[in-house]
C-alpha cells in the first residue's frame, strides 16, 4: 500500500469512528443546552442502547432477518425506548435538581452512570455479548481502498440523522423553541413556551441519537458488553468540546474531527495505537486550554 | 382596594372602563424570607393603559413577574376576565393571553430578528396567522422587515425594544406587561417609544405599563397606580396625578420632563 492508500483507509476508518462520536456528542451537548447539565450517564445510554437494539434485533430478526432492514427496524425500536429512557432519568433524576446548585446534579449524573452500567452488569454478568448479524463483511475496492457496504450504510445513517436534527432545530419552530429554552428559559414561559416539555424532547432525541450510535455500534463491531460506554462517552465529551459545547453543528464537527484525528493519530510514528486515548485526551487539554469556547461555541456577551 | 385618602375613588372610578381585563386581589409575594409585595391590588380595565410607578426596589417588576407567574403569590389572587390564573405555570398564563415584556427586553441572543418574533406566536397553531401577524408587526416597525435576518441580540436598544414588544404582539395579548420599556434609551428613543406604546394602545391593545420615568408615564396613562414597600400607596387618574406636584415630588422623586 502508498502513503496514499494508507491515507485515504485511515480517512474512511476515521469517518466511522466520527459518526459514533457525532452522535453521542449531539446528546452531550443538546442536554448541556437546554439544562446546563454534563450527563455523564450519557454513555451509558449509548451502552444500553446497543443493548436495546440487540433486543429489538432478536424480537424482529425472525420476520425481517438480521441484516440491514432488520438492524434498521431494531435500531428504531431502540431509539424509541432509550428515548424514554432518557425521558424518565431527567424526569426522576434531573427535574427535582434543578434547582439546586450545580454540583448536585452532576453528581446525581454520576449516580444515573453507576445504576446503568450496574444493572447491565447484574443482567450480563460482565461477560461480552455477541451481536450476531447477517451483515457480513461485503464491500467493494476503490483502487487500493477497500470500502465495506457496512461502514457506508453506517456514515450514510448517521448522516442522515443528523441532517434531519439539523433541519429540525434550524427550520421548525419547535426547534427554535429548543434553542431559545437553551439561552432563556423564563423568556421562553413569558412567550408560552412550555420548557418542561421542551426539555423532555431534548432528552428524548438526545438519548435516542446516542442508542442509534449504540445499535450501530454493536451490529457494525460484532460485540457488546456494559462498560462499552464509558470511554465513548468521555470521547463524545470531548468532541462536544472541541466543537463548543452547545452547539449543534458543533458536536458533529467536533465528533467527526475527533474520529479523523484518532484515526490519524494512531499512526504518527511513535504513537501507536496503545496511545490512542492519551492522544484524544491531550486534544481535549489542548482545547481547554487555548480554546474553551470550542470551534463553534459562542463567548457570553452581554449587549444593552 | 387600598384607597389613598387623597383620591376621590369613586369618581375616578366611574370614568374607567367598564370591563376589567386584569385584576390583581391582595398579592403578598416573597423572595426567600424577604417579603416583596404586601397586599398589591390593581385592576387594568378593557383598552387602558394603567401605569405601576415607584422607585427602585418599591415591587414594580415584581409585582408583573406574579401577574405572568414567574413569581408565585403566596396570598392573594389574580384574574384575567374574571377567571383566577394565580395557580397557573407561567407558559399556561401566556398563553391565555398574558404576555409580558420584561425589562432589559430578554431578546433572543443567536436568534434572528424574524425567529425571535416567531417565537412570539409560538402558541399559535394557525401559520397563516402567524404570517399575517408577522407582516403587521413588520408594517409598525419597519426597521425590523430590514432588520429581520441580523440576530435580534446585535440590535440597538430602541431597536430591541421595537422586537420586544413586535414580539410581543405576534402573540396576540389580552394584556401587555411592560416592564421598563424606557430604561437605558436616549432621550429622542423614548420619545419614540412612548408613542408606540400610545399607537398599540389606541389600536386596542390593554397595557398595564411600568415605569420609572414618572412625567413620562402619567402623560401616556389613563390610570395609575404608585407603589412603595410593596404596597399600593395612591391611585387615580393619571391627568389628576400628574397635575399634583407634590404627589409626584413625594412619590416619585423628581422625574425627567
Amino acid at each position: 500500500m502508498t502513503w496514499y492508500d494508507s491515507f485515504l483507509q485511515q480517512l474512511v476508518d476515521g469517518l466511522v469512528l466520527g459518526s459514533f462520536y457525532a452522535l453521542v456528542a449531539l446528546g452531550y451537548t443538546m442536554v448541556f443546552g437546554v439544562i446546563k447539565l454534563l450527563n455523564f450517564a450519557h454513555g451509558d445510554l449509548y451502552m444500553t442502547g446497543a443493548f436495546a437494539g440487540f433486543g429489538g434485533l432478536s424480537l424482529v430478526s425472525g420476520f425481517l432477518g438480521a441484516g440491514w432492514l432488520g438492524i434498521f427496524v431494531a435500531m428504531l425500536l431502540a431509539m424509541l425506548a432509550v428515548g424514554c429512557l432518557g425521558v424518565v432519568i431527567e424526569r426522576v433524576a434531573y427535574h427535582p435538581m434543578l434547582a439546586a446548585p450545580r454540583l448536585s446534579i452532576l453528581i446525581t449524573a454520576l449516580a444515573v452512570s453507576l445504576v446503568l452500567q450496574n444493572a447491565a452488569l447484574s443482567l450480563t454478568g460482565g461477560q461480552y455479548t455477541a451481536f450476531r448479524t447477517d451483515l457480513g463483511f461485503g464491500g467493494f475496492n476503490l483502487g487500493n481502498l477497500f470500502l465495506s457496504y457496512n461502514q457506508i450504510v453506517l456514515v450514510a445513517t448517521a448522516a442522515v440523522l443528523m441532517i434531519a436534527l439539523e433541519l429540525f432545530v434550524s427550520r421548525t419552530l419547535y426547534g427554535r423553541a429548543m434553542r431559545a429554552v437553551s439561552i432563556d428559559k423564563d423568556m421562553c414561559r413569558m412567550m408560552g413556551i412550555n420548557v418542561s416539555a421542551v426539555i423532555a424532547v431534548t432528552f428524548f432525541i438526545g438519548s435516542g441519537l446516542a442508542a442509534a450510535a449504540g445499535t450501530m455500534a454493536g451490529a457494525y463491531y460484532g460485540s457488546i458488553w456494559y462498560f462499552m460506554g464509558f470511554l465513548i462517552g468521555l470521547k463524545a465529551f470531548t468532541a462536544a468540546v472541541i466543537g463548543g459545547i452547545g452547539s449543534i453543528t458543533g458536536a458533529m464537527l467536533g465528533g467527526l474531527i475527533l474520529g479523523l484525528l484518532e484515526s490519524f493519530g494512531t499512526h504518527i510514528p511513535f504513537i501507536g495505537s496503545e496511545w490512542k486515548d492519551v492522544f484524544t485526551f491531550s486534544i481535549l487539554i489542548l482545547v481547554l486550554v487555548f480554546k474553551p469556547t470550542g470551534l463553534l461555541g459562542k463567548s457570553e456577551v452581554e449587549r444593552m | 382596594m387600598t384607597q389613598s385618602p387623597t383620591q376621590p375613588a369613586p369618581a375616578a372610578a366611574a370614568k374607567r372602563p367598564e370591563r376589567v381585563r386584569l385584576c390583581v386581589e391582595g398579592v403578598e409575594a416573597f423572595y426567600g424570607q424577604i417579603q416583596a409585595l404586601r397586599g398589591v391590588s390593581l385592576e387594568v380595565r378593557e383598552g387602558e393603559i394603567v401605569t405601576l410607578l415607584g422607585s427602585n426596589g418599591a415591587g414594580k417588576s415584581t409585582t408583573l413577574k406574579t401577574i405572568s407567574g414567574l413569581v408565585r403569590a403566596r396570598r392573594g389572587d389574580v384574574q384575567l376576565e374574571g377567571q383566577s390564573i394565580a395557580r397557573l405555570a407561567a407558559h399556561e398564563i401566556a398563553r391565555r393571553g398574558v404576555v409580558h415584556v420584561p425589562e432589559g427586553r430578554r431578546i433572543l441572543r443567536g436568534l434572528t430578528v424574524k425567529e425571535n418574533l416567531e417565537l412570539g406566536a409560538f402558541t399559535l397553531k394557525d401559520n397563516a396567522l402567524r404570517r399575517q401577524r408577522l407582516e403587521e408587526v413588520y408594517e409598525l416597525f419597519p426597521i425590523l422587515h430590514e432588520r429581520r435576518h441580523q440576530d435580534g441580540s446585535l440590535l440597538s436598544g430602541g431597536q430591541q425594544q421595537m422586537l420586544a414588544m413586535g414580539r410581543a404582539l405576534m402573540h396576540g395579548p389580552s394584556v401587555m406587561l411592560l416592564d421598563e420599556p424606557s430604561m437605558g434609551l436616549a432621550p429622542k428613543l423614548v420619545t419614540d417609544i412612548m408613542r408606540i406604546i400610545k399607537r398599540l394602545n389606541e389600536a386596542g391593545t390593554t397595557i398595564l405599563l411600568v415605569e420609572q420615568n414618572a412625567r413620562l408615564a402619567l402623560r401616556l396613562a389613563h390610570y395609575a397606580y404608585v407603589i412603595e414597600n410593596g404596597e399600593i400607596r395612591m391611585q387615580g387618574e393619571a391627568a389628576k396625578l400628574r397635575a399634583d406636584e407634590s404627589v409626584v415630588k413625594a412619590y416619585l422623586g423628581v422625574g425627567e420632563s
